[in-house]
């Protein structure tokens, strides 16, 4: 019985876990509590992951889907809910650090009134229903409650960013913001043009409906509003210019998590919308929306590699890279195939790992350093050995070096970007990587080639809080580099499933 | 047939104003008003997709004996159920928004989108200046 | 007639739209946007959606125009001239808008006509919803059937939403539970309405009121299952009440029976009482919110309980979160180190990345 009961789970530890912080508060419980609901949350992901097979689908209310909402895991919704939990208990552990809750009375002006009080329930409370907002998006089979979660996850997050410690974290937060707000009321346009011509919010059944109704204007103009949603979300260039900012003035902890989850899914979100609700004949067929998706793509991989290049501290590099990466997401997505969506999944999960390994690493160069400036980081790999060689594997990661979790998806990218014929993609997507083999140098260049400061004032001994969770992501972008048959199998069927519309209903 | 749209039309063309007013103004309280009207009508739009010519609001009508009265159209429920969800939301985006707002007002001294972008410039200019001065001096609490 | 009504209210609403915009006056812009809310909700009623007007009136023309003046005395009343461009059109902004709109509109010329019966979106589950709900969960009001119990899953994320609002400005504004009391005691009550404060006329009145309003959100708050109404209108009805009386009467005397503390865990304990009803129901073997399997002799009276429980929980943390946002932002006035410093405050010490 309650095995069955697994997909809700997932959602309902942290929901209720959130409200159960508020009303305990003390915060050395409250940092227990929401790293082992996290963690109970991850391990019922992980035994959906274990058990599903032909998509599981959980009635809410005990109402038929349609009239009632119901919960879909399909093999990619387990995987991305594995990875999405997985991550945030690896950043739960870093705790408050660098958030403005643990600076009093620098530069924040409310705790020289009220310092004494904490705030520390409230931030992991925050973290958990951002938690709650990503998965819930992900498990849902209805398009409204997509929406709802969307809200939760947003609302959350931009409160989190901005507890960052500078006072840019304000105004990156509220631009978010507007930003975000404006996306996902597209997105609530869009799902409301849909139900209109549609009749029902139950993602397959929309899907059936589709096949019947023809093509009218109003679905082109549905089908419009939630991309340009989600592409705001996401941060498809040119509506990327929020993600900076947002990552890079975020505390540690947050922009790790983030870094890791969000754009992932919302990325999923959109593969949904185009393969399970639209299907893929009328998205790739009908409204040809790989030669729309595709160029955006190309466009995002250039500007944000060539962009990060250019960055003059860490967590902005990082970031840009990012901008970068989701390009080769979404590229994936543009191809309309299987073999592409194959390539887009194991991107998802090992950029995913890979870009949340190296904000942790930012974390601990910033704990020990003070700052992420590429400046000061000067001989950090004679001074931090350690933190700087895992920097260099996870950079490899992102470039796609043999070996890493990161070639694993690239090369899938390149064969379907081959086996469609699309000789310059494949081109497109080998410069792209040269670039990000020099931002990646530039970083290891001023780690390993100059000289460090004479008089550096480096804190002693190593942060293992977010040391450790890094070593083993990247150590996790490592195994699978080497050994990639399961999750490739895994991956495979899918992609199959969801190509063929997330498994009938 | 376009005749019998022209609550549509309406609709969208109020939702622009209010996009419009986001986009435009660089006051921030005014972005959050702009959001609002943006918001709202939105709701709109589902409002007037659920109505039905001659119904009357989702609420059962009962006869004396507890029966439901027959031949009454009433609206579509659904969108109304999803509407005070936005409502919600749309209340929610903007408690959060002002909060932010009163937090930049403190630290930057002023709520006027281009002067916070040409502090926040000003602050990392300063920022990776001072690192090439004294990449020493990097004090840390 | 009822059609000249809706042109009518269509035409008032997008003036004020454009009013808004231009008017320089934050406070003018303020009232008007509560201005703007209440017509909506006359249009809503027009349009049959008596909940969604019943919600947007007590919202958008009370607690949104409530914070957008909490916030206005906190900044800025006035928009500052824009110094760099002058000009007054924003073209990128008009491009955005009418590419939008065109899109709009071009998706608008295929829709089903307005107010048609057999329209798909009449067809699908709604038809479900109206023809059914009656038997199935047994209460008059659809809207409160399909919210509480086809649709409770939403509703339990919409839930979580306000939840997160509540956490999202005490975070950013809120330094735990400050304690306006214990905390300022000496500091005379700044106000946001310090004329109203001194005439007796309002205290008196607003204290002679404030029974009333809380006895008509209980009605509410009970009768959401017969008709317009329900958990979050009488949440927010509630805390409209006491933010009124705090607004009059400042906000020590209303902590003296509403503590700030107690209020910050009341927005978790609805939302622990809504999850806890579909705990409860998955304990007894149902699915997560099936309140049916409460009682299974009598479906219907599961429906009931569990419809009761969940509105419950529905109410007291939105009334909670509302109570604290305003608690929140009324210690942020009174608070001595808030500075009204002018734009060109030096910038705070550089704390750069602290760890």
């Amino acid at each position: 019985m309650t095995l069955d009961q697994l997909p809700v789970l997932v959602i309902l530890i942290p929901l209720l876990t959130a409200p159960l912080i508020v009303l305990i508060r003390t915060p050395a419980v409250v940092r227990l509590m929401a790293i082992a609901a996290a963690a109970a949350s991850a391990f019922c992901a992980a035994m959906l992951v274990a058990r599903v097979g032909e998509p599981i689908s959980y009635h809410m209310g005990g109402w038929t889907p349609g009239i009632g909402i119901e919960l879909r895991a399909t093999k990619a919704s387990a995987f991305v809910l594995a990875l999405v939990t997985g991550i945030a208990t690896v950043a739960l552990l870093l705790g408050t650090r660098g958030t403005r809750l643990d600076v009093r009375g620098t530069s924040d002006r409310s705790d020289a009134t009220g310092g004494q009080r904490s705030r520390e329930h409230l931030y992991y409370a925050a973290f958990l229903t951002c938690l709650v907002g990503l998965c819930g998006m992900v498990i849902t089979g209805d398009a409204f409650n997509v929406f709802v979660f969307l809200e939760i996850s947003s609302l959350s997050t931009y409160a989190l960013v901005a507890m960052g410690p500078r006072r840019r974290a304000f105004s990156a937060a509220f631009n978010y913001l507007v930003l975000g707000t404006i996306g996902g009321t597209f997105v609530l346009i869009g799902i409301g043009l849909l139900y209109q011509m549609t009749g029902t919010l139950n993602g397959p059944a929309i899907s059936a409906r589709i096949q019947e109704i023809g093509d009218p204007r109003t679905l082109h103009v549905a089908f419009g509003f939630l991309f340009v949603g989600f592409a705001i979300k996401l941060a498809v260039f040119p509506l990327h210019q929020w993600l900076p900012n947002a990552y890079a003035e975020s505390p540690s902890a947050v922009s790790s998590f983030l870094a890791g989850t969000a754009t992932k899914v919302i990325y999923f979100q959109l593969i949904r919308m185009c393969l399970v609700v639209f299907g893929a004949d009328y998205v790739f067929g009908t409204l040809h929306f790989g030669s729309i998706l595709g160029p955006l793509s190309l466009l995002g991989m250039f500007a944000g590699s060539l962009a990060a290049i250019y960055q003059l501290s860490l967590k902005r590099l990082l970031a840009y890279s990012s901008i970068g990466q989701v390009g080769y997401l979404t590229l994936a997505l543009s191809l309309g195939t299987e073999d592409g969506l194959y390539a887009g999944l194991l991107h998802l999960g090992a950029h995913g790992v890979t870009k949340t390994g190296l904000f942790l690493l930012a974390s601990v160069i910033i704990a020990h350093v003070g700052t992420d400036r590429l400046a000061s980081l000067n001989g950090l790999g004679k001074r931090m050995p350690l933190v700087a060689f895992l920097f260099v594997v996870g950079g490899i990661g992102l470039i796609g070096v043999p070996g890493t979790a990161g070639f694993v998806s690239k090369w899938a990218l390149l064969q379907a970007a081959l086996a469609g014929d699309h000789l310059f993609l494949a081109g497109a997507i080998l410069v792209s990587s040269l670039l990000a083999v020099m931002y990646v140098w530039r970083v290891v260049e001023v780690m390993y080639f100059r000289e460090p400061p004479e008089r550096a004032p480096l804190r002693p001994g190593y942060d293992w809080g977010a040391l450790a969770p890094a070593g083993l992501l990247l150590g996790l972008s490592i195994a699978v580099g080497l050994y990639s048959e399961p999750i490739c199998v895994y991956m495979r069927s899918a992609a199959a499933q969801l190509f063929a519309g997330g498994g009938a209903p | 047939m376009i005749a019998n749209l022209w609550h549509y039309g309406l609709v969208v063309v109020l939702m622009m104003t209010g996009l419009y007013i986001v986009i435009a103004k660089r006051n921030y309280v005014k972005k959050m008003m702009g959001l609002a009207i943006f918001q709202t009508s939105v709701i709109m739009l589902y409002v007037t997709m659920g109505k039905v010519t001659g119904g009357t609001p989702p609420i059962f009508v009962q006869n004396d004996d507890g029966t439901l009265t027959e031949g009454i159209v009433y609206s579509n429920p659904l969108p109304m159920v999803l509407m005070l969800t936005a409502i919600v939301v749309g209340v929610a985006t903007m408690a959060v928004g002002l909060a932010l707002v009163v937090r930049i007002k403190e630290a930057y001294g002023t709520v006027e989108d281009d002067l916070v972008t040409e502090l926040n410039r000003e602050d990392e200019a300063r920022r990776h200046l001072s690192a090439a001065a004294q990449p020493i001096k990097e004090s840390k609490s | 007639m009822e059609e000249a009504i809706t042109i009518a209210l269509f035409a008032l609403l997008l003036v004020m739209a454009m009013v808004i915009g231009r008017e320089r006056n934050l406070f003018s812009a303020a009232m008007l946007t509560g201005i703007f809310s209440l017509i909506s909700a006359g249009l809503f009623t027009a349009l049959d959606a008596v909940d969604v007007a019943f919600t947007e009136a007590a919202v958008g023309a009370g607690i949104s125009t409530v914070l957008i003046l909490a916030t206005l005395a906190l900044t800025d009343h006035h928009e500052a001239h824009d110094r760099l461009h002058p000009s007054k059109v924003n073209w990128k902004a008009v491009g955005v808008v009418t590419l939008t709109g065109v899109a709009l509109l071009y998706g608008t010329v295929d829709m089903p006509a307005f107010g048609v019966a057999d329209a798909p979106i009449h067809e699908g589950v709604a038809k479900h919803y109206i023809d059914h709900s009656f038997e199935e969960i047994g209460i008059p009001n659809v809207v409160t059937a399909v919210l509480a119990s086809y649709r409770g899953y939403d509703t339990f994320g919409e839930l979580g939403v306000i939840f997160v609002a509540g956490l999202g400005v005490a975070l950013l504004l809120g330094a735990g539970a400050p304690s306006i009391t214990s905390e300022h005691p000496h500091l005379p009550q700044k106000s946001r309405a310090p004329y109203v404060r001194e005439m007796p006329v309002v205290r008196v009145v607003t204290k002679a009121l404030l029974p009333f309003i809380l006895l008509f959100a209980l009605y509410v708050q009970a009768h959401g299952d017969f008709g317009p109404g329900g958990g979050f209108q009488a949440g927010v009805i509630f805390a409209a009440g006491l933010v009124l009386y705090g607004l009059v009467w400042g906000p020590t005397a209303l902590e003296r029976f509403a503590r700030h503390r107690i209020v910050e865990r009341a927005t978790a304990i609805g939302l622990l009482l809504y999850g806890g009803v579909g705990v409860a129901t998955m304990a007894v073997g149902g699915n997560f919110l099936e309140y049916g399997v409460l009682t299974p002799e009598h479906p219907q009276h599961g429906q009931h309980y569990g419809i009761f429980l969940v509105e419950l929980g529905v109410g007291i943390t939105v009334s909670a979160v509302m109570l604290v946002i305003y608690y929140v932002f009324a210690a942020r006035n009174v608070s001595p180190t808030r500075s009204s410093a002018p734009v060109t405050l030096p910038p705070p010490p550089m704390s750069e990345d602290a760890s």
